[in-house]
């Protein structure tokens, strides 16, 4: 099968499949699925608020993905993402609550940002340490660092961190010298007015990131060590390459992308941290990933598609009582089962078609 | 007339741009040995894959006695009698004899009856064949003779009548391989088809009843073995006369290059795989390394390269100890640093890697070139560049950088890794196997770039299991047997017999 048919059409089908089921399943439930579908996609990209909403959302997707990417290119599955951007935002409250009274915003918002990137490093490195020189497999500490940290951060927010005199689980407001600008805001000093939602700065950083990942996994000694590490270890023993000492780097590259999602969150939306503000954004970033083909056109494109799904869905849930949050994330389920785990499950048919084209 | 076990009437089987088999036509008599034999790459294994059900055949047609079939899958060869032997065993190294033999034929729910069952069965087949296998010896501990008898039990188990014997001698010593002879003569006896795949002229004139010889994929010649000698065979074989001597002047070597002394290595499990080695390579000399595979030659090169740790042991490279060197890098960036380069006895695991293009494969293990980089970014010019200079230099076909390198064939892939590695100008250069899997055009090439990187006065120490590889290169051999070095010979005293009792581990 050539290769722009691997990158367009199955991916579409997969799409359609996963859309199919979703309407069928709404049918069932009583609703018009044709109906839901233009409520959804209208939501997501039918106003200027529904895109800034989408692009805040594609904005942590973004850095997850590329997070995940990272990983996978040095064959290795990091399915952590969550957890690390968990103790990035960690790192970002720590800095915020102790500063955002005394540092100007030039100096405390970078600093935020070098916490979060060494915090999602530093809880990233442990499960990388211990793949690299101990055969721990990555999946599964990752995976437990996820609880881990899931815990660890409910103890500090119910503890620790909590506003005095709250009964939620969250900080206290963040000073506003710590607020990434919105992007509104931005648009409204070049006298441009849009409409008010949590799109920010960070996207911009999103975006430059994917540039970068794409210098950095294809064009430097470093991309070029990470690549021959994750397809061919033998070989990256034969060439010279420190492998563990590429895997523990791998991790910690990925493990600071995560963190850029509690930057996008904290600074740039919420203003301050409670239990969830995660949400799923590293999982999501898995299928993200997987979708993209570890390509940052691709990481792009399908976190802009869960982004654009994230607040269609919002909107769908307020229009339809019927369609619950949790028929939203059904709906992700399904577009992750079919694009991430049955990635290939049309592709025998289409293979097929091509082959018999090719013998004609 | 003859009974036919298989017959293969014009078979064709195209990869890609490849035809790897043309018209393929023979028959194979009931009760004989048939010898399949052609140089590498001339589609001998393509042929039995077809046959075994791994390929389907673009067109052609295989009757099983008499009778025309279509062979899908591996499965279905089995249930027509078809048995195969391949050269990298399928067995599970922690299972029992036994085990292994039933897996995938367990028989039944409860695992229990099959086994014992199958260990009657079992037994009945030993004592028929003498095959001397243990049923319940743990296959990983057994030598790989015994594990290739193993998987002639598993073949005949499945009730093969035709068993398909792919390059069996490649890991045998020549006393293991008369064994394996005498087991194949027991089973012509009992009425089986034995379809012997070989590039050995030998192990043809000795056993086998008739014989096909294939070049380029198609079919020069089938023929009665009686009817015939090695000479006319090499010449159907090739297709030419070929001398594998190569034009080579007496040179008088410098300096030691390379000095090996009391090098040991010792595996997890104590076997002692390097034992106590004692060698120098000089400057402008070719020294050769020859056994029988999995002697040690291996873990030789890659100790030699920086892959692996020494037990114990001097490696004295231009007169300082390489092993003394303290370094953050890894061992194998340091020694290649030092001049030391390295051509991988297994390319496409090691020295290539496949996915990546050809000028990415061009720096692998120089990555850290600052000719191609600037400020940790290549220059996707210069390794172009430099990629088509290799290409133009080393004739390396098809001519596009950008290829990727798992696509390009066995003797173009080894061009890549050598041009690369010559490109760095070594001092010493290491090379395993240097022409397996290539195809004979290239042979040629790549001998006369070893001998000219040793008239320019280069050291190069070189493994290779074909003796006569060795014999046309070297200027001196080194015979390796057990870990150790079991004996050196002049290369204008050494012949192959000398070299094959060497080989076998009788000392000098």
């Amino acid at each position: 099968m050539p290769r722009w048919a691997q990158l367009t059409v199955l991916p579409a089908l997969n799409l359609l499949a996963a859309l199919l089921v979703t309407g069928f399943v709404t049918w069932m439930i009583g609703e018009d699925p044709w109906e839901c579908l233009q409520l959804l996609v209208s939501g997501a990209f039918g106003s200027g608020e529904g895109i800034g909403y989408t692009l805040f959302y594609t904005t942590g997707f973004i850095f997850t993905g590329l997070a995940v990417a990272t990983a996978f290119h040095a064959g290795l599955f990091n399915i952590g993402g969550e957890g690390q951007a968990y103790l990035a935002g960690l790192g970002v409250t720590l800095v915020v609550l102790a500063f955002d009274h005394t540092l100007p915003p030039i100096v405390l918002v970078p600093l935020c940002i070098l916490a979060a990137m060494g915090f999602g490093a530093a809880w990233a490195f442990i499960p990388g340490w211990l793949q690299a020189r101990r055969g721990s497999h990555i999946v599964v500490t990752t995976i437990m660092f996820n609880f881990i940290a899931y815990s660890l951060m409910l103890y500090l927010i119910g503890h620790h961190l909590i506003e005095a005199g709250s009964q939620n689980p969250t900080t206290r407001e963040f000073g506003q010298a710590s607020w990434i600008p919105a992007i509104h805001q931005v648009a409204a000093g070049m006298g441009i007015s849009l409409p008010s939602t949590p799109l920010n700065l960070t996207f911009v950083m999103a975006l430059l990131a994917c540039g970068l990942f794409y210098l950095l996994v294809w064009h430097s000694r470093w991309g070029f060590q990470l690549r021959t590490v994750g397809v061919n270890e033998s070989a990256a023993r034969y060439a010279g390459i420190n492998v563990s000492k590429t895997i523990i780097l791998a991790m910690c590259v990925s493990g600071a992308l995560s963190g850029f999602a509690a930057i996008n969150e904290l600074l740039g939306s919420t203003h301050r941290m409670n239990v969830s503000f995660t949400n799923g954004v590293g999982f999501v970033g898995i299928a993200v990933a997987l979708m993209g083909r570890n390509h940052p056109v691709g990481i792009i494109l399908s976190a802009l598609l869960f982004g654009g799904l994230t607040q269609g869905g919002l909107e769908l849930s307020f229009e339809k009582p019927v369609i619950t949050r949790e028929m939203i994330i059904f709906i992700q389920g399904l577009i992750i089962l079919f694009c991430g785990a049955l990635e290939n499950l049309f592709e025998p048919f289409i293979a097929g078609l091509f082959k018999r084209k090719e013998d004609k | 007339m003859t009974d036919f076990a298989i017959g293969l009437n014009g078979i064709c089987k195209r990869f890609g741009a490849v035809q790897a088999n043309r018209d393929v036509s023979m028959n194979i008599a009931k009760g004989s040995i048939h010898g399949i034999i052609g140089e590498n790459g001339a589609g001998k294994s393509t042929l039995m894959s077809i046959l075994y059900g791994y390929y389907q055949a673009d067109s052609g047609s295989i009757t099983v006695d008499g009778r025309e079939v279509r062979i899908r899958n591996s499965q279905e060869a089995i249930r027509l009698g078809i048995g195969m032997v391949h050269q990298h065993f399928m067995l599970v190294d922690n299972f029992t004899v036994l085990e292994n033999i039933v897996l995938g034929a367990e028989g039944g729910l409860l695992l229990k009856q099959g086994l014992a069952k199958a260990r009657e069965h079992l037994q009945a087949l030993n004592r028929d064949y003498s095959l001397e296998v243990d049923p319940d010896a743990i296959v990983g501990e057994l030598g790989v003779g015994l594990q290739q008898r193993v998987e002639i039990l598993k073949a005949l188990y499945r009730g093969a009548d035709v068993l398909i014997l792919d390059e069996p001698t490649a890991v045998l010593t020549p006393q293991e391989a008369d064994h394996l002879f005498c087991i194949l003569r027991a089973l012509r006896e009992q009425g089986k088809t034995v379809i012997l795949i070989t590039h050995k002229l030998r192990e043809v004139m000795d056993i086998t009843d008739a014989v096909s010889v294939m070049r380029a994929g198609t079919v020069v010649g089938n023929v009665r073995t009686a009817d015939v000698d090695k000479e006319k065979l090499a010449d159907l074989m090739v297709g030419r006369k070929v001398t594998l001597k190569v034009d080579k002047a007496e040179r008088e070597p410098g300096a030691a290059v390379l000095d090996v002394r009391q090098l040991c290595l010792t595996d997890a499990r104590g076997v002692k795989l390097l034992d106590d080695l004692n060698f120098q390579v000089r400057a402008g000399e070719i020294v050769g390394i020859a056994g029988v595979s999995g002697n040690g030659q291996s873990e030789l090169l890659e100790v030699l390269a920086g892959m692996l740790e020494p037990t114990s042991g001097e490696i004295r490279y231009q007169g300082a100890d390489l092993l003394q060197e303290k370094s953050s890098q890894p061992r194998a960036a340091l020694y290649r640093k030092k001049g030391i380069a390295h051509v991988p006895e297994d390319r496409s695991r090691e020295g290539l890697v496949k996915s990546f293009p050809m000028f990415e494969n061009a720096i692998l293990g120089y990555h850290d070139d600052k000719s191609v980089s600037k400020g940790g970014l290549y220059s996707r010019q210069a390794l172009l560049a430099r990629t088509r200079d290799f290409i133009r230099q080393f004739d390396i076909r098809p001519d596009n950088a950008q290829l990727r390198v798992g696509l390009l064939s066995g003797g173009n892939q080894q061009k890549v890794v050598l041009a690369r590695e010559i490109h760095a100008n070594p001092e010493l250069l290491l090379i395993g196997q240097p022409t397996r899997g290539v195809d004979i055009g290239a042979i040629e090439f790549i001998h006369k770039r070893l001998v000219e990187l040793r008239d320019a006065g280069k050291a190069i120490l070189l493994v290779s299991v074909e003796l006569e590889e060795i014999l046309a290169l070297s200027d001196r051999i080194l015979v390796m047997a057990g870990g150790q070095i079991s004996g050196e010979v002049a290369a204008r005293d050494a012949d192959t017999i000398s070299l094959g009792l060497l080989m076998g581990g009788h000392k000098h």
